[in-house]
Parts: structure tokens; C-alpha cells; sequence
């Protein structure tokens, strides 16, 4: 029998995804099932609990926004061929950067602090990873390991921030102070009716600027070709006359940049100040995101629209069948994680054998086996 | 600071320790083999929950610990499935797993318990007692020498002292069997091992079953020794800590032990140090329990020493065609 063919391109970008995401249903579904609990019915309630009014939707892109920046930190360190762990400590820091500028420029407007916090968010999140990306680069340590420890670290030192510095006077939760309504990011609520009383705000068109760039920066910069030939072979790169430490040092940097920008849209325009663990995992997200999303920003877009879906339709879930939650949610992330991250030979290869069956080549040579066996 | 304080100090770092140790050896076995795995964290999580969920339905420790021991095998194996036979990605392999255990464990405990994720309580036969070893309390009589034995040695869970016998246990089995001889080899070239006619994928699956094995009892002892029931994400990062202590120690058995009673003290010292102050200066204590890492960090940096894992290891293995 002839070797098996790469898939088509089609079957790699939609297919094995959506398999991979019908097996964690399934997988899921049946952990409700043995709760004693009907799946459907559940996943009828994550559906109308993410889409079913304006208020549900709204919360629904207020969560993909977070998830658009976690999973391009994540896609973007993956072309580079480094897997960037870190999204949750990057984010993390990056709160620091936006809250001192908010606090500092609360008084003037938001159409000032923005672009100051974005460049702030930045340069936190982005120096947060670009430590890990100097330890590989320059002393060999690798990038997974580091960013592990570089997001306990930024636990403990953001404990402490929030804890010493930040909590003003008079205030007993560790948080810092409220930034003045002015340097708020505005809600989509007071344009758009629907979205009243939703948390998403104009860091929305961030993300969405985010997906173009990363875009334009991955398929059409002189950069992105160095990247992705890096993330390919990084042995042809450096034949090429890229330097790879060079490379890994910026790639993570724009990573963890990105990653930062999490932390935009929940200080600047969710929370209004800074509280503990306002990350909510949402780097780990990422990854799911980036896996489903195949590094692709067409993918990221849909995949974080996806999540985002999972993650307010798993609030309302417990309003619909008591005692299921949004765990069940952390289940199927997982459960995506896993088969389209980690298990992909899974369907790969019955996929390869089912396709080639279809293949004009394939029957050509299933014709010829014919033809010389009744020759003989 | 008197001895009674400096015992009690010790004594915390061996209770605290001993977590550490069991998901440190764990992890040397799979990383020693050629398998990454940043999943100890997971292992011991659904282990910690399989082991406080059966005591508490059964009343009897031992089967908690026979569950713990059963899932976080299985666990193991499912990780292993993908990272060995399916040559998946090894790191993605372990924060799925992670990931899965935060959610199972959350979401079973709280539809099977109703209490916040919480398992019941645990009492009596349900929960690992201290051993008294023999002679403690005569032993104890003789000064200096007495107190170490009567407090420090003596008095512990059992699971204790499996963590500290697994020490020579491995050093004996990596360094002085044949199993030891291939698992090294199989994690610095597994190539060669192939050629040598043994199979590879079997040794990695030997290598996560006893990682499997060995997560099992620190998942176990958070929370049917240490602590009486199962909580909402109990481990908080140890197997974390575990990995950090397992690339200081080099990937070595013996180095593991001190660097776990190393993080241990820390750990230990950073309770105790709540709000102490050092002429004047206050340490913080999340200085100190941002040092275990802090130091992995320096030492994979190279900055003290140079820590360089098997060669082989995050490698799917794949038999040329």
C-alpha cells in the first residue's frame, strides 16, 4: 500500500477540529450523563445562556475579547515554534502597567489613557515574557519551564503589589484604588441597548485590530517569514541569516505584549481596578483557543467566540439545572485541549486512510491493482 | 529561637516535604524516560480527590489510598496514551490533564457531596494516623538525641515514610538494576535502545505507571493524612514546585530529597514568618514563596550550576519506516 498522504487542507483546518471538539462533547456529555443528568438539556442551556438576548451575548464577547488576546499570545509564540505557558503571569503583570497609568491620567480621559495603557499593558506583559525568552535565548533554559515559574512568581509578586502598594488607604480587600469614571473604557451597553449591563467594552475592536495585525504580522512581514521559518526548522533560519535568539526574544516579548492586553480590557474596562487573580485562567484559555483556533486568525476569532460562548453559557447553566456549573465547562476545555492538542493521531490517520479512498489518484491505482490482476 | 521552636520548624518541613518528594520522584521516573510531564500537578489532584472521596464512603483509609493509587495510575496512562503511542505533545499533554483534574474533581465533588466541592469530613479509620515508632517514647528520655527521634523520625504518616524510602528504592533501582540502566538510556537515546532490541514505547509505559504510582500517594496523603478531606484544588501548585525541585536536583534521586526538604523549609519558614521583621526590615512572605521558583529559574539559567534534562526528553519516539 502507498504511504499515506498529508490531509487535505480543508480536513486539517475544519474537519479534525470540529471532531476533536465533538469527541469533548461526547466525553463531557457523558460525565453529565453519569451525574445523572440529561446532556442535551445542558448543552440547550449553554446555548441560550450565551446567545439567547442581548444580556447573554454581551457577556459572551466580553469573554472571547479576553480569549482573542490569550489565544493569539499563545499562536504567536507557536509559529515561532515556542510554547508560551506563561499567558496567565504575562497578563498578570501587565494589570500593573494599566492600573498606574489609569490611576496616574484618571483625571484627563480615556481617549488618552488608552493608547498610554495599551503601550503600558505592553511593556509589563511583554517584559514578563520576554525574561523566559532571554533564558532560552541566551542561556538554553527552556521556555516552558520558565514561563511555569514566571507565572508563580507574578502570583506572589502581584500579591504583594496589591497587598502593599496598590490598596489604598481604607480599604481592606486587597485591590487598589478605583480609576475615576472618565478613564474608563466606555461599554458597548451605552451605543447599543442589547448589551446594557454587560461588561463588554471598546476593548472588543482591540482584539479585533489584534487578529488583523497578527494577521498581517505572521503572513505578510518580513518578520512573520522569519518566524514561522524559525517555528519550522530553526536550523534552515539560521542558514537563512535569522538569528534565532534574536527571534525567540522578540516573539516572546510580543507574546506576552499580547497576553497583556487581557489585562486591558479587565482593569481598564471590566473591573476598574485591580483585583486578585483577574486573570481567571484566562492564559490557559488561550491555549485551548490557539489549538482549536489552528494559530489561525480566522480560527482564534471563532475558537475565543466559542469558548467565550462555553464560559457565560456555563454561568447561566446552574440557573437552569441546579447544581451543574461552569466546571463542567473547565471539563470539556480540557477534554479540547487534549484531543486536539495532544492526541491528534487519534483521527489523523483513519482520517488520511478514510480521504484517500475518495482521492482521484487513489482510485487510479486501485483501477491499475485491478487491471494487472485480471491481466494475469 | 529554642530547640522546641527549631523542632517544630524541622518537623513542618517533613510534613511539607513529603508531597513534594512522592510527585518529585514521580516525575524523575517519566522524565528520565524521555516524557515530560508537566501533569504531576493533575496526577495528584484526582488522586487526592479519588483517595478522600472512597475514605470518606468507605471509612477506611486504605481504600482510599488503593482509589488514589487506581486513578492516578489511570490518569497516568491516559497521558501516556497520548504522549507515547499517539506521540502527541508531550507539555500540551500535561496541561490538559491539569486542566481536567481542576475540573473532574471540582465538578464530581460537588455533585456527589453538596458541600462546595468539599469531601465529608474524615475521622478515625477513614484518615491515616501518626506512627509511633518503637521505643519513642523511651528513646525520647535521652537528651538531645531523644527529642530528634521522639519528634522529628518518629510520629509520622505512613505516607511519609514511603516518600523517604522511595529515595534509596530509586537510587537503587536507576543506578543498580537493568530497568535503571534502560530507562536512562532510553531517555538520553532511545535509538539505541530500540537497536539494542527492547522496546522503547514499553519502558515509557513502565516509567508513567510508576509515575502514575508514585502521584498517587502524594495525592493521597493531601488529603486523607495531612489533611481530612478533599478541598477545592488542594495540591495549589506543589506539583509544581515538585517539577522546579525535580530540574534542581538534575533529574537525580538523592539531590531530590534535599531539595525537597530545601522547598519544604522554605515553606515551612514562610508560614511562621508572618510579619516577622529582620532589623527593621519586613521580609515578605511572598519573597519566600516566590524563591522556589525564583532559584529554579537562576539554576536552569545557569547561573549556579547548570541544569541539562535527558536528552531525549518531550521526543515522541518514532521507529523508522
Amino acid at each position: 500500500m502507498s504511504a499515506l498522504r498529508p490531509l487535505p487542507r480543508w480536513a486539517d483546518v475544519v474537519l479534525l477540529p470540529l471532531l476533536n471538539l465533538l469527541l469533548a462533547f461526547i466525553v463531557s456529555g457523558l460525565v453529565v450523563l453519569g451525574i445523572g443528568h440529561n446532556p442535551f438539556t445542558a448543552i440547550w442551556a449553554i446555548v441560550t445562556g450565551a446567545f439567547g438576548n442581548g444580556y447573554n451575548i454581551g457577556y459572551t464577547l466580553y469573554y472571547a475579547t479576553n480569549f482573542v488576546f490569550a489565544g493569539l499570545a499563545v499562536a504567536v509564540a507557536a509559529h515561532g515554534g515556542l510554547f508560551n505557558i506563561g499567558g496567565n503571569g504575562q497578563a498578570y503583570v501587565a494589570g500593573l502597567g494599566v492600573i498606574l497609568v489609569a490611576l496616574a491620567l484618571q483625571d484627563t480621559h480615556w481617549l488618552l489613557i488608552a493608547p498610554v495603557a495599551i503601550l503600558a499593558a505592553a511593556a509589563f506583559g511583554g517584559f514578563w515574557a520576554f525574561i523566559p525568552g532571554w533564558l532560552q535565548a541566551k542561556r538554553g533554559s527552556h521556555v516552558v519551564i520558565t514561563t511555569i515559574m514566571f507565572n508563580f512568581i507574578a502570583s506572589a509578586l502581584m500579591i504583594y503589589m496589591l497587598n502593599r502598594v496598590l490598596k489604598p488607604a481604607g480599604v481592606s480587600g486587597p485591590e487598589s484604588a478605583m480609576i475615576a469614571e472618565a478613564g474608563r473604557m466606555p461599554k458597548l451597553g451605552q451605543f447599543f441597548a442589547p448589551f446594557n449591563y454587560t461588561p463588554v467594552n471598546f476593548s472588543i475592536f482591540l482584539a479585533i485590530a489584534a487578529l488583523v495585525g497578527v494577521y498581517v504580522l505572521v503572513w505578510h512581514t518580513r518578520f512573520g517569514y522569519a518566524l514561522r521559518v524559525m517555528g519550522q526548522n530553526p536550523t534552515a533560519a539560521r542558514y537563512a541569516g535569522i538569528s534565532n535568539s534574536r527571534m525567540i526574544m522578540l516573539t516572546m516579548t510580543l507574546s506576552g505584549a499580547l497576553a497583556g492586553m487581557v489585562a486591558f480590557n479587565e482593569v481598564l474596562g471590566v473591573q476598574n481596578r485591580l483585583v486578585l487573580d483577574f486573570v481567571a485562567d484566562a492564559g490557559f484559555v488561550g491555549i485551548a483557543v490557539a489549538l482549536m483556533g489552528r494559530n489561525h486568525p480566522v480560527g482564534i476569532a471563532l475558537a475565543a467566540l466559542l469558548f467565550g460562548a462555553l464560559y457565560q453559557g456555563g454561568n447561566e447553566l446552574q440557573y437552569v439545572i441546579s447544581g451543574l456549573d461552569r466546571t463542567v465547562v473547565v471539563i470539556i476545555q480540557a477534554l479540547v485541549i487534549l484531543f486536539t492538542g495532544a492526541m491528534e493521531g487519534l483521527f489523523r490517520p483513519g482520517l488520511q486512510h478514510t480521504l484517500m479512498l475518495f482521492s482521484p489518484e487513489q482510485k487510479a491505482e486501485a483501477i491499475e491493482r485491478e487491471t494487472v490482476k485480471s491481466e494475469s | 529561637m529554642d530547640i522546641q521552636m527549631l523542632l517544630s520548624l524541622l518537623d513542618a518541613t517533613i510534613r511539607l516535604s513529603t508531597p513534594l518528594l512522592l510527585a518529585c520522584l514521580a516525575g524523575l521516573y517519566s522524565e528520565r524516560s524521555g516524557v515530560f510531564d508537566i501533569g504531576l500537578e493533575g496526577k495528584m489532584l484526582m488522586a487526592a480527590f479519588a483517595a478522600g472521596a472512597v475514605a470518606a464512603m468507605t471509612g477506611s483509609a486504605w481504600a482510599g489510598l488503593l482509589a488514589a493509587l487506581a486513578i492516578s495510575i489511570m490518569t497516568a496512562l491516559l497521558q501516556g496514551a497520548a504522549a507515547i503511542s499517539l506521540r502527541g505533545n508531550q507539555l500540551i499533554a500535561g496541561v490538559a490533564i491539569n486542566m481536567l483534574a481542576a475540573g473532574l474533581t471540582t465538578f464530581l465533588g460537588q455533585q456527589w457531596f453538596r458541600q462546595g466541592g468539599r469531601t465529608p469530613q474524615l475521622s478515625g479509620e477513614g484518615r491515616f494516623g501518626a506512627i509511633e515508632l518503637p521505643f519513642a517514647r523511651e528513646i525520647g528520655q535521652i537528651p538531645l538525641i531523644g527529642p530528634i527521634y521522639q519528634e522529628l523520625i518518629s510520629g509520622h504518616y505512613i505516607l511519609v515514610y514511603v516518600a523517604f524510602l522511595a529515595v534509596p528504592v530509586t537510587a537503587y533501582v536507576l543506578y543498580r538494576t537493568r530497568f535503571g540502566l534502560r530507562l536512562r538510556a532510553v531517555g538520553e537515546n532511545p535509538k539505541a535502545v530500540d537497536t539494542a532490541g527492547i522496546s522503547v514505547v514499553r519502558l515509557r509505559y513502565q516509567a508513567v505507571l510508576i509515575t502514575g504510582l508514585l502521584c498517587g500517594f502524594a495525592g493521597a496523603y493531601f488529603s486523607i493524612a495531612q489533611g481530612s478531606g478533599f478541598g477545592n484544588n488542594m495540591t495549589a501548585g506543589k506539583g509544581f514546585i515538585a517539577l522546579a525541585a525535580l530540574i534542581f536536583a538534575k533529574w537525580k534521586p538523592v539531590p531530590a530529597m534535599f531539595t525537597c526538604l530545601l522547598f519544604g523549609f522554605l515553606d515551612a519558614l514562610q508560614i511562621r514568618l508572618q510579619g516577622a521583621r529582620f532589623g527593621g526590615i519586613e521580609i515578605p512572605v511572598q519573597a519566600i514563596q516566590a524563591l522556589p521558583y525564583v532559584l529554579t529559574v537562576v539554576l536552569l539559567a545557569g547561573f549556579i550550576g547548570k541544569a541539562v534534562g535527558p536528552k531525549a526528553g518531550g521526543v515522541p519516539y518514532t521507529k523508522e519506516r
